[in-house]
């Protein structure tokens, strides 16, 4: 298990979850989720497995009837609801803006935690929302209505409201699910560069810390700086992509056969899924016999399946001698 | 496909289910309904303000209704003929029809919270009706073929509302838009009502017997009128059962199943006009029938519209007739009319299928 | 940071020391023009009747002038009617405002909410006790029904609210269970109706069909004073409500207390409706329109939520001119008085329809 070190800013421990009756997260014991601080952690597993309820734990939007969540040391239930706001970010799965609202209103809305019904309008709003949507560049875009905008735009004017709150701590909710491969990429960037800014000296704003509920796995590989998988309401894995991501962890979690191989643009870890009944033909023009052959040999060794199914692989890659898949049994 | 362990080979596409139990049970339950059916009826002829010892009702109606008018007729006869067996026909009638209708609604909205009632039909046949009165009628009674008449009227104008609104797609028809839609058609109707009998107070005749749903003032010749209209009703609707059970999948599914939607809805829609203007005609608005009873029928027999149809009519025939025996006794000798019974018992029963967390869906 | 970049089209921020608001141009152009609308209504109003007084003489009296038969005919017979009829008006537009804003769906409506039903079977059940208890009759009858109205239109909201609380409120399921309520309490009143003896059931019917008629100072009072409390904590509510319509959730990450923002946009929203219910009885439509009306004038610059001024201007407005063409019988060239509920349920018919096919053809409204 983590070690939960103290100088997490936001951290789960032993928490239970659940709707009603039914618990769907720490059934066995308590979950634990240390959020490492200036980093971009993402949260995977299938689906049901709880990652989404765990985020929302975090996001103080669910109150968990075991254990607690704290917030620079604190029970962040004990927090009043408007404080949180101020330390604490979340963007929503799927979420909706009215109808006729422009970017700028929408942004608006995220200085909510700072204003009172008086003082709707202070210089300091303004500006926040001025670096808000400069940051995710949508200043040009700030009239036009939220409806009217493309998929990406959208996620980046919800992503802009989240920033204007202002806050050190950013909690996303499947940010890219619906979205264009394009615009998944166009949001997770951004992200990217909000916890890893390129120049510090942006507004004198220092690093984020964000946690991101995502599907794709390939891309949590490209993006993450550290990966907790979950599944059936447990942290089965924690660490950096390369550590999480084994064909065990693969198989036994997302029951998916792949083989791992090194991302060739980004370095990381590139999931490639093995073909399920048909045979797929190659460049080379030899098939490679399907997933089926490989249950008749010994799961856990590499070294045979690399002899029945290496004859014909991929060219590009040498898997018998990188690092990550050789004789791998992790 | 494996080398592994040999497991029984089961065909594809074989469910694991148990037809003939299936059958069985529903034949059972069907039955069931029909025996408390008859017992309801037979409390709707006994039961009431003077109580008619069940024997004795039955001995009357054995004697036929010439027994009644003859001078000397025994009160109980009197009773019976005159008074119960009209009422008991009546509760029949608007049973089977707006329980038929109800499900047929639902059905062709895809909608768990249809009901001709909430969705202002009724109120458009009842509307229709006053019209009617205050125009065509002397001293604001009709003939009942004017009634009957302008009752289908009415409510082919009612359904053309929600047929629009429900044939909007997936933004209209969701339960919430479709029922806030209906109430406020409902609303619209009640207060034109309202404005007819001002403009004319021989309306207020026709509409103190409208403004609440009642099985006392039906008179004969309406009702041997709305029976035959509703029976077509009825014909139409079961014909259209199993294009019913396509349309649950959706347009396209239904269409790619090779279903006319089109006519098909038209069928549809054709029944539930003849059933909800058959039963107002008849006996006023009654609300709620068309509501609960196609989900109770569905928890007895399921989704399947060639059983759910029959058995929602079972089911609403009985629920009218029960009702309004507890109209009769509630406040005897006084008398709650079986639309109010109907609106406080039908008003809790939906909020409790609105609290559910997942409504009986199609 | 220029100012210019981060101004809106229109818009204009106003900071005085720790206060600070943003003025939008074509929403202080909305609120000008509904007031003016308004003024100009309410003269029309008073001018017209069986006794045809000039707009002159009108604003003579109102600006405290004016003969004595046209002050006698203004202050006596017609102000309190047509002041009744702009304070319900606001009350209701305010109502219909925030409820649309809590429910997100523009067909919500307060009387949805069970609020004049509940009104009608709080008042039938006085008249009834003092049809029962005739030596109780007089003060109950005065005191007792108004009293009675407004607590039985407050505790069906709140049984609605009740039944619709399931770990939280549900805009939907709000709706729909007060649709069932609502329903169920019909048939109580009809019921109710019948045991009531004929002289008492006159009274009730008050409640039951909205008229302005023989409305008095009383009402005004009651309605005013309804208004003048309601309306600046409803303004208030404004801040919170532009976090609510984002969502539940979104709501709550941005520190709304979820809950408690809700019961409160629901109090005020039930309250106003109440208010003007016990003044006016039911009248339909009103809280419906007006604030789709009120949004489309106010263009971008409502910002998402049926705006609650402008609302509450176009509900004054609506409800002084339908009881004008009710009471002078323009349209229907009648002998009679036809009820204000009953015009604007006639202007209600056709808007509903619109609003209905344009949702159907895809274009959100």
């Amino acid at each position: 298990m983590e070690s939960t070190r103290p100088e997490n800013r936001l951290s789960a421990r032993g928490i239970r979850l659940g709707y009603g009756d039914r618990v769907v997260v720490g059934r066995d014991q308590g979950l634990d989720l240390p959020v490492p601080d200036g980093a971009l952690t993402v949260v995977v597993g299938p689906n049901g497995c709880g990652k989404s309820t765990v985020l929302r734990a975090l996001g103080r939007l669910l109150r968990p009837s075991a254990g607690q969540v704290l917030l620079d040391g604190r029970a962040i239930e004990s927090m009043p609801t408007r404080v949180v706001a101020q330390h604490l970010a979340l963007l929503p799965q799927s979420p909706t803006a009215p109808e006729g609202l422009t970017v700028r209103d929408l942004v608006g809305r995220g200085r909510h935690p700072h204003q009172r019904w008086f003082s709707t309008a202070s210089a300091a709003d303004d500006d926040a929302v001025g670096r808000a949507l400069a940051q995710v560049g949508l200043t040009d875009l700030a009239d036009r209505v939220v409806d009217e905008l493309s998929g990406g735009q959208r996620q980046r004017a919800w992503i802009a409201l989240a920033l204007a709150q202002e806050t050190d701590l950013l909690l996303l909710d499947e940010p890219t699910t619906f979205l264009d491969l394009c615009h998944q990429l166009e949001v997770l960037d951004l992200v990217h560069s909000l916890v890893h800014p390129p120049q510090v000296g942006q507004g004198g704003r220092a690093g984020r810390t964000a946690v991101v509920v995502l599907h794709d796995l390939n891309l949590t590989a490209r993006y993450a700086d550290h990966v907790v998988a979950v599944q059936d309401g447990a942290v089965v894995a924690s660490g950096t992509p390369a550590e999480v991501f084994t064909e065990e962890l693969l198989e036994q979690v997302f029951s998916v056969r792949a083989r791992v191989l090194e991302d060739p643009v980004a370095g990381g870890p590139l999931i490639v899924p093995l073909p399920a009944r048909h045979a797929v033909v190659l460049p080379s023009g030899a098939a490679a016999p399907a997933r089926a052959t490989d249950q008749t040999t010994d799961q856990t060794t590499d070294q045979n399946t690399d002899q029945t199914t290496d004859q014909n692989t991929d060219q590009n890659t040498d898997r018998n001698t990188h690092p990550l898949t050789a004789g791998a049994t992790r | 496909m494996t080398a592994t362990a040999a497991r029984p080979q089961r065909r594809p596409g074989e469910l694991h289910h148990d037809p003939r139990g299936t059958r069985r049970r529903r034949t059972l339950l069907v039955t069931a309904l029909v025996a408390a059916t008859a017992l309801a009826a037979a409390a709707s002829l006994a039961l009431g303000s003077g109580t008619v010892p069940l024997r004795t009702a039955l001995a009357a109606l054995a004697d036929g209704p010439a027994a009644a008018l003859r001078a000397g007729a025994s009160e109980s006869a009197v009773v019976v003929w005159q008074l119960r067996v009209p009422r008991t026909a009546l509760g029949l009638l608007a049973g089977a029809a707006l329980g038929v209708a109800g499900a047929l609604m639902q059905g062709h909205t895809r909608n768990p919270l249809a009901d001709p009632g909430l969705l202002g039909i009724t109120h458009g046949a009842g509307l229709a009706v006053v019209l009617a009165a205050v125009t065509l009628g002397s001293d604001g009674v009709l003939p009942a073929s004017t009634t009957v008449a302008a009752a289908l009227v009415g409510a082919a104008g009612g359904a053309l509302v929600v047929v629009a609104v429900a044939a909007g797609g997936r933004r209209l028809n969701d339960p919430l838009t479709l029922v806030l839609a209906g109430a406020a058609v409902t609303a619209l109707l009640a207060s034109l009502v309202q404005a007819v009998i001002l403009a004319d107070a021989t309306g207020l005749q026709a509409y103190r017997f409208w403004a609440v749903g009642s099985l006392a003032g039906g008179t004969g010749d309406v009702v041997a009128l709305a029976a035959p209209v509703a029976l077509v009703g009825l014909v139409l609707g079961l014909a259209g059962a199993r294009s019913l059970d396509l349309l649950a999948l959706g347009d396209d599914l239904a269409r790619g199943a090779g279903l006319r939607v089109g006519p098909a809805r038209l069928l549809g829609v054709a029944a539930i006009v003849l059933l909800v203007g058959a039963a107002t005609a008849a006996c006023g608005p009654v609300a709620f029938v068309g509501l609960v009873v196609p989900h109770v029928a569905r928890a007895l027999v399921g989704p399947v519209h060639r059983w759910l149809l029959p058995v929602s009519g079972l089911v609403g025939m009985v629920l009218v007739l029960l009702a309004d025996v507890v109209g009769r006794l509630v406040v005897a000798p006084a008398e709650v009319p079986v639309g109010v019974v109907l609106a406080v018992l039908g008003g809790p029963a939906f909020v409790a299928l609105v609290r559910r967390r997942r409504l009986v869906s199609l | 940071m220029s100012a210019g970049l981060l101004e809106a089209r229109g818009a204009r921020a106003v900071r005085v020391g720790p206060v600070s608001a943003r003025l939008h141009l074509r929403m202080l152009g909305a609120v000008l023009v509904a007031a003016a609308l308004l003024v100009v209504v309410v003269a029309v109003d008073l001018s017209r009747g069986s006794a045809q007084l000039g707009l002159g003489d009108v604003v003579g009296v109102l600006t405290g002038g004016g003969e004595a038969g046209a002050r006698f005919v203004v202050t006596e017979l017609r102000l309190p009617r047509t002041a009744t009829g702009a304070a319900v008006g606001a009350l209701l537009g305010l109502s219909g405002a925030l409820l649309q804003a809590f429910a997100r769906n523009p067909l919500a409506s307060p009387d949805i909410l069970g609020v004049d039903r509940g009104a009608a079977a709080g008042a039938l059940l006085v008249i009834l006790a003092a049809t029962a208890l005739p030596a109780a009759a007089g003060p109950l009858q005065a005191v007792g029904v108004p009293v009675a109205a407004g607590a039985g239109a407050l505790a069906t909201a709140g049984l609605i609210y009740a039944l619709a609380w399931r770990r939280g409120v549900e805009g939907a399921r709000l709706v729909l269970i007060g649709i069932g309520i609502a329903a169920a309490l019909q048939g109580l009143i009809s019921f109710m109706l019948i045991g009531a003896r004929l002289e008492w059931a006159a009274e009730a019917v008050r409640y039951l069909s909205g008229s302005l008629s023989g409305r008095g100072y009383e009402q005004v009072a009651q309605a005013g004073l309804a208004l003048a409390v309601l309306l600046p904590v409803a303004l208030v509510l404004g801040h919170r409500l532009d976090a609510l319509v984002l969502g539940d959730d979104s709501a709550r990450a941005l520190g709304v207390g979820l809950q408690r923002s809700q019961l409160a946009v629901l109090l005020v929203s039930v309250a106003a409706a109440a208010a003007a219910v016990v003044a006016s009885g039911p009248i339909g439509f009103v809280a419906l329109l007006v604030p789709q009306v009120a949004l489309r004038l106010a263009g971008s610059a409502a910002r998402g939520r049926p705006p609650v001024l402008l609302s509450a201007l176009l509900g004054s407005a609506l409800v002084v001119a339908a009881d004008c063409v009710g009471r002078t019988g323009l349209f229907f060239a009648l002998s009679n008085e036809v009820p204000v509920g009953v015009v604007t349920s006639v202007i209600g018919a056709p808007y509903l329809m619109w609003l209905l096919v344009r949702r159907a053809r895809g274009r959100t409204v």
